[in-house]
């Protein structure tokens, strides 16, 4: 079974810029780390490798220095990886970065399952995975906090929403994005840091995944940052304490001194 | 300082940080204060490769030496030294095999210690045997295709968490040093079991548990070399792990280090951090001084006894003391730099102070290694020709 799974290099949140002209976040010169939530989807691929056996293909999409993020995870036990960069590929949205990932995975071929991340703690859209997918028109499931390959070739996961948990049946090819709770990241083992570090990491580009120029990057984006703000801060905000009975007392009177209509 | 560490060391080094960063630092206080195994943990530098480091390839290990031990060890110490003999005591139970075993052994037992399946312990105390390793009581007696151990072992590190054990019996009373030999004994063996798990003052995640040997009765191809071995096989284990022992030293005193400086960075007495009293500057430069002369020393000794030295009885006892009474004392000054908050549970300091003092007693308490350095000097001036007054 070939797994893909989609990692993206996030700014480290402590030193984050934004470009004043192009609203979007400068990522060259500033620390990345993988994205958390990719970790996790990482360790789902790795888990079900370990127990059905599976050739994990890491991808990302991201400038060269991109290729660092693929070496840590083949240092975890990812079979291999592709970094796809292309200057045509910068400044795209999430469809736009969909567009290049599914053309990827079209190009790499016999993939019956893809793992991402539920978002990315830097855009925070949570929706290359599920373009992804459309794209590819294969099914998928959001919030996933586990997988089971059962009989069949058929995937059970369960989905945890606000609403409460959903178990759901897929048939494969499928693409799953993850939560943490489907296990923490492993850490490196030493033979796969040192196969990592001689791992050739080919390069795709838009060529080699067969895009003309008007799908990808700025241009293939349907949206735009037009500006990017702080919202407002909120009221000031009071901590009731004490038993509930008196907690509800003190709303009461506060709600009643704001003069809200009814009271 | 830099080492010039090779890029596989550096790595070796570098995960064993992350992984006592990751997995150890956040749960030590709860290992300890629960006084509870971390098998999870193990079960981490299992799937790290780091079981192997120091067995060969041939055997599913990384192939490295002594060096690459004492890194590992190091970085895991700094987190915490109650997990970090956990995995060096393995290390311990594996080196009779690695050096003596025939290569049915090596290959029957090495390559599940590598991967981290099996754990393994060394088994020499007894409560009549310490520092005189000779005074062993504990028994094994040829008949047929077996031996029967019948005895005792106490303080066993990883006793009753291991499923291999390197045991040292007396074969033949009559040859008193000679007489006694080593033997490769497994969990489950009939007659095998394990007494009560010991309350410690410190070093507490890690099991230290009696072997109680009643008619245990294993095939004779548990010997490991010859009959009569035993002595020599625990002294030539020892140069390989007692440098291991002055890593853990090492590690523990970095990691009072780290805590002591970046407190003092930030308590403020008398208006400023008291980092800016010289009182204080003094102290953290002692411990400074003090940790790297023994991590270079250990470094140094390590790529020497990595050659297999003739001397190496006696370097390997410096690295051991010199390490141990640094980490002793340098986790005692940063338990004076946090003052009253060192003394408290909610410091780490507080654990690392109480986890030094094995540190001396164990693997050969620090007045044998002197008596081990010191009778190596007598031996070497006496065979030197030349006067120096």
């Amino acid at each position: 079974m070939k797994i893909v799974v989609c990692i993206k290099q996030v700014p480290d949140a402590k030193n984050v810029r934004i470009d004043p002209h192009t609203h979007t976040l400068v990522r060259q010169g500033v620390e990345s780390i993988i994205n958390p939530f990719d970790l996790f989807a990482v360790e789902a691929a790795l888990r079900l490798k370990d127990r059905h056996g599976a050739h994990v293909t890491a991808l990302t999409m991201g400038p060269p220095q991109a290729e660092e993020a693929l070496r840590d995870v083949l240092s975890r036990g990812v079979d291999d990886a592709v970094l796809l960069s292309d200057r045509a590929f910068a400044g795209a949205d999430t469809w736009a970065t969909a567009t290049a990932l599914a053309a990827a995975v079209r190009k790499l071929g016999d993939v019956s399952l893809i793992f991402c991340g539920k978002q990315a703690v830097d855009g925070d859209t949570a929706q290359v995975g599920p373009e992804l997918a459309t794209l590819l028109d294969i099914p998928y499931a959001t919030f996933v906090k586990q997988v089971e390959l059962g009989d069949e070739g058929r995937l059970k996961v369960v989905r945890k929403t606000d609403e409460g948990m959903e178990v759901w049946r897929l048939p494969l090819p499928a693409l799953v994005t993850v939560l943490r709770d489907v296990g923490d990241p492993r850490v490196p083992s030493i033979k796969h840091k040192m196969r990592a570090k001689k791992a050739a990491v080919p390069v795709w580009g838009l060529a080699d995944v067969g895009l003309s120029e008007d799908r990808v990057g700025l241009k293939g984006s349907f949206t735009q940052v037009v500006r990017v703000f702080s919202p407002p801060k909120r009221a000031d905000r009071r901590m009731l304490e004490g038993p509930v009975s008196e907690q509800v007392e003190k709303l009461f009177q506060f709600l009643k001194e704001a003069k809200v209509p009814g009271l | 300082m830099n080492y010039f560490l090779t890029d596989e060391q550096k790595m070796i080094q570098e995960l064993a940080e992350q992984i006592a960063r990751e997995k150890i630092r956040p749960v030590r206080a709860q290992l300890d204060e629960a006084e509870e195994f971390p098998t999870e943990i193990l079960k981490v530098l299992a799937q790290s490769d780091l079981f192997g480091v120091c067995i060969p390839e041939e055997y599913g290990g990384l192939g490295g030496g002594i060096l690459e031990n004492c890194l590992a060890v190091e970085q895991l110490a700094r987190a915490c030294i109650g997990v970090a003999t956990s995995y060096a005591a393995s290390g311990l139970g594996a080196y009779p095999i690695l050096l003596y075993g025939s290569e049915a052994q090596k290959a029957a037992y090495l390559p599940d210690i590598a991967a981290g399946k099996r754990l393994a312990a060394f088994a020499v105390t007894e409560s009549g045997a310490g520092s005189d390793v000779t005074a062993i009581r504990t028994t094994a007696v040829k008949d047929g295709d077996s031996y029967v151990l019948n005895g005792t072992k106490q303080w066993i590190t990883n006793g009753g968490e291991a499923d291999i054990y390197s045991v040292l019996a007396v074969t033949d009373k009559t040859k008193g040093p000679r007489g006694a030999s080593f033997f490769i004994v497994e969990k489950g063996d009939p007659g095998f079991t394990f007494g009560k798990k010991e309350k410690k003052l410190g070093i507490r995640a890690s099991a230290t548990r009696e072997l109680v040997f009643q008619d245990c009765r294993i095939p004779k191809e548990r010997l490991i070399a010859r009959e009569g071995m035993g002595f020599i096989i625990a002294m030539k284990t020892f140069d390989k792990s007692r440098p291991g022992i002055g890593a853990l030293g090492v590690g523990l005193a970095q990691g009072a280090l780290d805590i002591a400086v970046e407190y003092a960075r930030k308590r403020i007495q008398f208006g400023k951090p008291i980092i800016t009293f010289q009182a204080i500057q003094h102290k953290l430069a002692d411990m400074a001084i003090k940790t790297e002369a023994a991590r270079a020393l250990i470094y140094a000794a390590a790529r020497h006894l990595d050659t297999d030295p003739p001397d190496a009885g006696k370097v390997a006892a410096m690295c051991k003391v010199f390490a141990s009474d640094t980490a002793m004392e340098v986790t005692t000054e940063a338990v004076q730099v946090l003052g009253g908050y060192g003394y408290m549970r909610d410091y780490p300091v507080e654990k690392m102070f109480r986890d030094a003092k094995i540190l001396q007693i164990y693997e050969g308490t620090n007045e044998i290694q002197r008596n081990i350095i010191g009778q190596e000097l007598n031996k070497e001036y006496g065979r030197m020709k030349e006067t120096f007054f």
